[in-house]
């Protein structure tokens, strides 16, 4: 079994790691950096709970092949908060009890700051129309929309 | 020791002679059970498999302690269990 | 507020719990929840985020075929692959089991047949993911093919393959196949009597599918075992005294040998109260000496981790002109997989309870089928019982030109009811649920083309259960609670506010940890909605135990009694003048001394609590057919539910609208589909298609608050019954709007085409 070395960045820090060829991106993220905010929650793609930002893209990270990293940027949850203080949508999510059991929290928050990048001030159908690779069997949205919504203006008043 | 009603529910009826409900002598629940499965053993495997009490409408789950008096409403359950 | 004066609870409970007065200071609130911050920067643990040094990872091989004979397993080959350590089968589990519990071992390891499509045959730990799934394909099984069978209906058919003999418990028909393991009967008066004084019967045929609780985190766990025969698991489960039971039986180990400390919990509706993957960790961890990770895959956990029952249901009610019902009868059929205990008698004691009915029975059925052991599910039993009544409620209503809330008030039980399950009803909320939807401006809303409006209601029971609860107090006067009920959506939250709130604390100053199995007595699982109810009725209790000792400590520094100290604002007081004068002392100052004053201050509460009550909710929902392709769309959806007393009313409104969306997806696109080969043909989420983000609309609540008079502030539990009326509501929205009626579900857009093609050509 043959492993790939591979350089990246992962938050803003240089990470360099062996990784078989099979291994996704989600695994080298959780194996061996650990760096477990991702979840696994599908490894197809369909739950978008394994979210992370990859060059600038949003891409569910059990799609990646860790190999793939070499050269990459990559966001994950554990970069959002700056130091002690979290990062709006973060603050949000807490205030408008927008997670109840928080396993997909980490995709959703990184899929929604996604969207808020593109987006500044989504609508409703907006919001749902994005988040509909992000599963969430708790909640029924419904809080999570109203939390996106509220980090959204408090952040267009921050800007 | 004072006389308690118990209502059963119907599959248990079978085993107690067809009576939708019979008098057994007990101060708790747990007595109330010893009592049945000494009269009727045909209910043994029933009620050792678990049953709820139903006691003037109050659900007991588990409790064998659970007092029970002349005049109570008391009603056998299958064990509940929720999700 | 009342002291309890240390009441045994253990002798009789007081049905009369209910003891709180005047305003809440806490409860009631919505702070942060403790683990908020954890849980958003991803530093929470689940299940698979558990590592250990020297850890082997495991994979398990299932069965392709929906029921076979396992002639012969050689793992020859897997254990010969380099850096296998070892491969277990059945024989490395605990022989001579019974009951329940042989029933899951069976499940969660095939011994001498394969019973559905998925079921563990053996597993492998190997130094990596990919050699033991590569080590998998080396073991080879011999199978002796077995016809199968995964209908409900068909399986109760003579001549339909036998799953296992002789599993029939007493109390079954005559004359029934022996796949009918279980039967249930209840209900009271003469229903024929009842049929004749109707002017309208409607008697129905139902299905619902199997679905699966879609929990978004796979079991998962990490299990080590010394050669001493002692063992640590960590894993993601709703109870972890259940886990550490069941796993000491399977293993034949006693149940203090094994240390079982509960992840943050992924969510789990029921799914996960039982084991699946656990034991075999710890069988694997127990041959190789080494830690054990095991993790599902999304296409294990729909193939070989609990799904719900599927149901073949008759309903037959009849009712007056006036709205009044005069007798209702159903026959509920519910397949569990190749086990015994689908919840049927669930389904037929909560199919009528939400009416007064003088003349009712109810009859259940257990089926064994070809398919995985159901697990419980939000309610269980519960929602496929009111979608079938509620059905033929709403279509008596449309035929007598009746309204629907209307008919339910007339008929609705309240206090003083006999329940169609047997007992009379204490004080319940259903009425004031009803009431509330009607006034609320969602019912009396315009409706546009091809729309319609579905309303309906439901039942369930709620579960105490054992609770053990220890709130310690440190030097600063702030608070530890250490709860065995593993955190599935907040509770943590409400176990602090009902602290604060007895000892007069900020919120802030609670601290809530999930204890481990070491740590605490047993605690009953984290189901039946109990956990605000009993472990916050232990919460309440431990602290009113450490506010005696407070007092007594108050009451010995003033040389006064107890009882002419009273605690109030989180100090004590001399209870009135005639205790003499002193200044309040604070639970810091008497904490501060506490070492110098007897020691230690806790409180403590081990018990079952009995007095959980059930509770009802009344759903409304918009729906709109597009008649060109079938599909339906959720325009907007009302929950109105009792909870007693809504301790953190966002996490309430959370448990509302969460089983709302996943009775909407229950009713129109999820469902097991089993081929003709018996294999399961959608065990991922693409097919197995769980409500997202742009299906559903948002989801207004409405908190009832009708106190429960088992619990000192009225809770109620509320995380189950909100799945109970949405099967029925949303039929009930569709049939109104198209004017035809799915009595099958989902409603997928097929079968709603079909249902569309069918009323034209019948119209034609
Ligand atoms: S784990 Fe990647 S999308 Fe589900
Ligand atoms: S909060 Fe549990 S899946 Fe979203």
């Amino acid at each position: 079994m043959s492993m790939v070395h591979v350089s990246a960045r992962v938050n803003g820090d240089a990470v360099e790691f062996l990784c078989d060829s099979r291994e996704t991106l989600l695994d080298v993220l959780r194996d061996r950096l650990a760096l477990t905010g991702a979840k696994e929650g599908c490894g197809t793609g369909d739950c978008g709970a394994c979210s992370v930002i990859f060059n600038g893209r949003l891409v569910a990270s059990c799609l990646v092949l860790g190999a793939e990293a070499e050269g990459a940027e990559i966001e994950t949850v554990e970069g959002m908060a700056d130091g002690e203080k979290l990062h709006p949508l973060q603050q949000k999510i807490i205030e408008h009890a927008a997670l109840q059991c928080g396993i997909c929290t980490p995709g959703i928050l990184i899929a929604a700051r996604a969207l808020l990048a593109k987006n500044p001030d989504p609508n409703e159908k907006e919001i749902r129309y994005w988040l509909a690779g992000n599963l969430c069997r708790c909640t029924g949205y419904d809080k999570i929309i109203r939390a996106i919504q509220d980090a959204a203006a408090e952040m267009r008043e921050e800007a | 020791m004072a006389k308690v009603k118990v209502h059963l529910w119907s599959a248990l009826r079978a085993h107690a002679g067809g009576a939708e409900a019979v008098e057994v002598e007990a101060r708790n629940i747990g007595q109330m059970l010893d009592a049945l499965r000494a009269r009727y053993p045909g209910l043994a495997p029933a009620l050792d498999a678990g049953v709820s009490v139903s006691i003037d409408g109050r659900i007991i789950a588990a409790s064998l302690t659970e007092p029970v008096a002349p005049g109570q409403e008391i009603y056998l359950m299958q064990r509940l269990k929720g999700g | 507020m009342a002291l309890d004066e240390g009441k045994d609870v253990k002798g009789g409970h007081d049905a009369r719990e209910y003891d709180h007065e005047g305003e809440f200071r806490h409860v009631g609130t919505r702070p942060d929840r403790p683990d908020g911050v954890d849980k958003v920067t991803g530093r929470a643990r689940f299940g698979a985020d558990a590592y250990a040094p020297g850890m082997l990872h495991a994979a398990i091989l299932r069965s392709p075929h929906a029921h076979a004979r396992i002639l012969k397993i050689d793992t020859s080959r897997a254990e010969a692959l380099e850096g296998v350590k070892a491969v277990v089968t059945r024989a490395d589990f605990a022989s001579g089991l019974e009951g329940e519990d042989w029933n899951i071992l069976e499940n969660i390891m095939a011994g001498e047949k394969a019973l559905y499509d998925g079921h563990a045959i053996a597993a492998v730990a190997a130094t990596s993911k990919f050699i033991a799934r590569d080590a998998l394909e080396l073991i080879e099984v011999e199978y002796e093919i077995l016809p199968h069978v995964t209908d409900v209906d068909e399986a109760m058919q003579p001549g339909a393959p036998v799953i296992r003999e002789g599993a029939a418990e007493p109390g079954v028909p005559e004359g029934m196949h022996p796949n009918v393991v279980r039967y249930h009967e209840s209900g009271h008066g003469d229903v024929e009597a009842g049929f004749a004084e109707a002017d309208l019967v409607i008697e129905r045929h139902f299905t619902t599918e199997a679905t699966h609780q879609g929990y978004i985190e796979p079991h998962a766990c990490l299990a080590q075992m010394g050669p001493d025969g002692r063992g640590e698991l960590w894993c993601t489960t709703q109870g972890h005294w259940n886990v550490q039971k069941l796993c000491a039986k399977l293993l034949g180990v006693e149940a203090s040998a094994i240390r079982v400390t509960a992840s943050e919990i992924g969510g789990g509706f029921g799914g996960k109260t039982t084991v699946f993957i656990e034991p075999v960790a710890m069988a694997l961890a127990r041959k190789t000496g080494r830690p054990v990770k095991l993790v599902m895959s999304r296409e294990e956990v729909f193939r070989a981790s609990g799904p719900t029952s599927s149901a073949s249901m008759d309903v037959r009610i009849g009712m007056k002109k006036d709205g009044t019902m005069t007798a209702a009868e159903g026959t509920f059929r519910l397949q569990g997989g190749a086990f015994p205990y689908a919840p049927m008698e669930f389904t037929a004691m909560c199919a009528f309870a939400c009416y007064d009915l003088k003349h009712v029975r109810q009859r259940g059925f257990d089926v064994m089928t070809n398919r995985p052991k159901q697990a419980a599910y939000r309610a269980p039993g519960s929602p496929m019982a009111a979608f079938a009544v509620e059905s033929v409620v709403d279509e008596l209503c449309q035929k007598l030109g009746l309204d629907p809330i209307e008919v339910r008030l007339k008929n609705a039980a309240r206090e003083g009811t006999r329940a169609s399950y047997g007992p009379t009803y204490p004080r319940i909320g259903l009425v004031e649920t009803l009431e509330a939807a009607r006034a609320h401006p969602h019912y009396c809303a315009p409706l546009g083309p091809n729309q319609g409006r579905g309303v309906s209601c439901g039942f369930w029971f709620n579960f105490g259960g054992e609770t053990s609860v220890t709130l310690a107090l440190s030097m600063d006067g702030t608070a530890q609670i250490a709860v065995g009920t593993p955190d599935i959506g907040g509770s943590r939250a409400s176990m602090a506010l009902m602290a604060a709130e007895e000892l007069g604390i900020p919120y802030e100053d609670v601290r809530v940890t999930i204890a481990d199995t070491a740590s605490l007595g047993y605690n009953e699982i984290s189901h039946g909605s109990r956990v605000t109810y009993a472990s916050g009725l232990a919460v309440i209790k431990a602290a009113r135990d450490a506010k005696r000792k407070l007092i007594a400590r108050a009451a010995d520094k003033w040389g006064i009694d107890p009882e002419a100290v009273e605690w109030r604002d989180g100090a004590a007081h001399p209870a009135g003048e005639n205790a003499g004068d002193f200044e309040p002392l604070s639970i810091k100052e008497i904490c501060a001394e506490m070492g110098a004053t007897g020691g230690p201050i806790a409180g403590h509460y081990e018990a079952t609590p009995e007095g959980a009550g059930v509770s009802f909710a009344t759903h409304i929902v918009d729906a709109e057919l597009d008649p060109e392709t079938g599909k339906t769309t959720i325009l907007r959806y009302t929950v109105v539910q009792d909870a007693g007393k809504a301790v953190h009313p966002s996490y309430v409104e959370g448990q509302f609208q969460g089983g709302a969306a996943q009775g909407i997806g229950w009713a129109l696109n999820e469902e097991y589909i089993y081929g003709e080969d018996g294999r399961l043909q959608n065990p991922g989420f693409l097919d197995y298609r769980i409500p997202v983000a742009s299906d559903l609309p948002m989801i207004d609540t409405v908190i009832v608050e009708v106190p429960n008079p088992g619990h000192p502030y009225g809770v109620r539990g509320v995380g189950e019954t909100s799945i109970c009326p949405p099967l029925a509501a949303v039929a009930n929205a569709v049939s109104n709007a198209a004017g035809l009626r799915l009595r099958q579900l989902p409603m997928r857009p097929a079968r709603i085409l079909e249902a569309l093609e069918a009323k034209a050509d019948g119209e034609g």
